[in-house]
């Protein structure tokens, strides 16, 4: 189970999230919604501990997230895998080390071992035999997917995805939502998704969550959402120009 | 210049050596932790000493030849000629303390620092450095560590390499183009230059090797704003390192002592 209690960050004068709850079960698949700046990239970076928030706990099966340092939240990343909005993928590594490179480090597999790890999770992910290729020879989709198979290469209990489906056709994007849920299927994993795509999040979401004004106004099931008679809710999900969240 | 704008100058000055010394420190203390990233550290050396190595030898060579050619106009207009070959040991001295660390140095700065800091402000901006602590790598421990350390080992390597070509160079104009007695310019170099000379530079260019990837990778860490920040990055690192070699050099020069007697 994941808590996050009352997280505020602020970027100078600007106060990205402002007193965040929400609890995600474990093994389900939680969406986080919400307008492009309004937070989510933010939040999701809080729940890994690449950030720490100004105010407010994140809790991981009653580990408190926030108050760890140097070493012991680096082990407590462990848990964790994260495919990134652009892959960021190492530029200056082969697919399969990139793939590799959390093994390396968080697992005791032998050359072999990581090798044949690589090749699985490029399986998973429908990029067999691509281990020798660099990151500028794949396309926009691939370079998603080898992010994906290098976030789950360690099988971390917590998947993170920042905007999956961004950047890429309708066809790919709709292959990676595949994927999410084949993953949580055989690996039996939470996820936590941030995206703006509906499509997406009614596909691939337990629940969904809408991140507005830094704070969590509305939580629920796909279909709850849908008829959700929250006003900021109904513009955002059926992407109206019109209505409170713009003003107009 | 209002009296708010300049304590607002000097504060921001302030926070960015502020940011500098946590770094150094934050680097300094990760020395002792494992794991060592070897494969980075020996690129590091590669590239920071293999691939500088042409354009420090072309710097050293022309550096030692320009020296080599105002000394003994010095001496031939000052003393007299015939007083040339007592240039020797002043070349060398010239050389192996001051010009030489300081060319490597500057030289450094430009191709060393500035590639630091453009890899890293990609990396930053493409949030490889975040992947990186999402995969269990610590991002000081991976990027800044060894290539501190590697700038700290190959710069002293490098300065001794363009004391040798400076020295020889400025050999070659004296002996070879100026027709300067040989002899007497070779004996009073090996009389009058001691190893105290040469290690003064050597200890200097290990303190620049610091300087440059600490501030090189400073500047990578926090590049932002795409391509330009990168741009930006580079730009700042070559600028504040250089300035800061030049500093440091004269506080270096003014407090080793002369000799290792004193």
């Amino acid at each position: 189970m994941i808590r996050i209690i009352d997280v505020r960050k602020s970027f100078g004068p600007k106060k990205v999230l402002n007193g965040v709850n929400l609890e995600i079960r474990t093994g389900e698949t939680m969406v986080i919604i919400g307008q492009s700046g309004s937070g989510k990239s933010v939040l999701l970076k809080l729940l890994i501990g690449i950030m720490k928030p100004d105010r407010g706990e994140i809790n991981v099966d009653g580990m408190n997230i926030t108050a760890l340092r140097g070493d012991e939240l680096l082990r407590a990343t462990r848990r964790f895998g994260m495919l990134f909005q652009a892959a960021a993928l190492f530029d200056s590594m082969t697919v399969a080390q990139n793939v590799a490179f959390g093994l390396e480090r968080y697992t005791d597999l032998g050359p072999d071992g990581i090798r044949t790890r690589v090749a699985d999770c490029l399986a998973k992910v429908g990029l067999s035999g691509i281990e020798g290729l660099m990151p500028y020879e794949l396309s926009g989709g691939m370079k998603k997917r080898v992010g994906l198979a290098r976030a789950i290469a360690y099988r971390p209990e917590i998947i993170l995805y920042d905007e999956p489906s961004t950047g890429i056709d309708p066809i790919r994007a709709d292959a990676i939502n595949e994927l999410i849920i084949l993953l949580k299927k055989e690996m039996t994993v939470t996820s936590v998704v941030i995206t703006h795509d509906m499509v997406s999040s009614y596909k691939v979401a337990d629940r969904i969550a809408l991140l507005y004004e830094g704070r969590i106004v509305e939580i629920g099931t796909p279909e709850a959402i849908k008829n959700s008679a929250n006003a900021v809710v109904q513009q955002f999900i059926h992407g109206r120009a019109q209505g409170p969240i713009t003003n107009w | 210049m209002g009296r708010d704008q300049r304590i607002s100058l000097l504060a921001e000055f302030f926070r960015q050596l502020g940011e500098v010394a946590f770094l150094s420190s934050k680097t300094f203390r990760n020395l002792f932790k494992r794991p060592w990233e070897k494969k980075i550290f020996l690129q590091q050396l590669e590239e920071i000493g293999v691939r500088t190595l042409p354009v420090i030898s072309l710097t050293a060579a022309f550096g030692g030849l320009v020296f080599a050619l105002q000394t003994y106009l010095g001496f031939h207009r000052y003393i007299g000629p015939g007083s040339e070959a007592y240039g020797g040991p002043i070349i060398s001295l010239g050389l192996t303390k001051e010009l030489i660390p300081i060319l490597v140095g500057l030289m450094a700065a430009g191709r060393v620092g500035s590639s630091m800091a453009a890899e890293i402000g990609t990396m930053k901006i493409t949030e490889q450095v975040d992947a990186l602590f999402t995969l269990g790598a610590d991002p000081n421990r991976y990027l800044v560590v060894p290539r501190t350390v590697a700038a700290f080992l190959m710069l002293p390597c490098l300065t001794i390499f363009g004391d040798i070509i400076g020295i020889i160079c400025g050999l070659i104009y004296n002996v070879v183009i100026m027709g300067v007695n040989g002899t007497v310019y070779l004996r009073n170099t090996l009389l009058y230059l001691e190893l105290w000379d040469v290690l003064t530079g050597v200890l200097k260019a290990g303190v620049f090797g610091v300087i440059i990837a600490v501030i090189g990778c400073w500047q990578g860490l926090k590049a932002e704003g795409g391509a330009e920040g990168v741009g930006r990055a580079t730009t700042r690192t070559v600028v504040i390192a250089s300035i800061s070699i030049l500093i440091s050099n004269f506080f270096l020069s003014k407090f080793l002592p002369g000799n290792l007697s004193l």
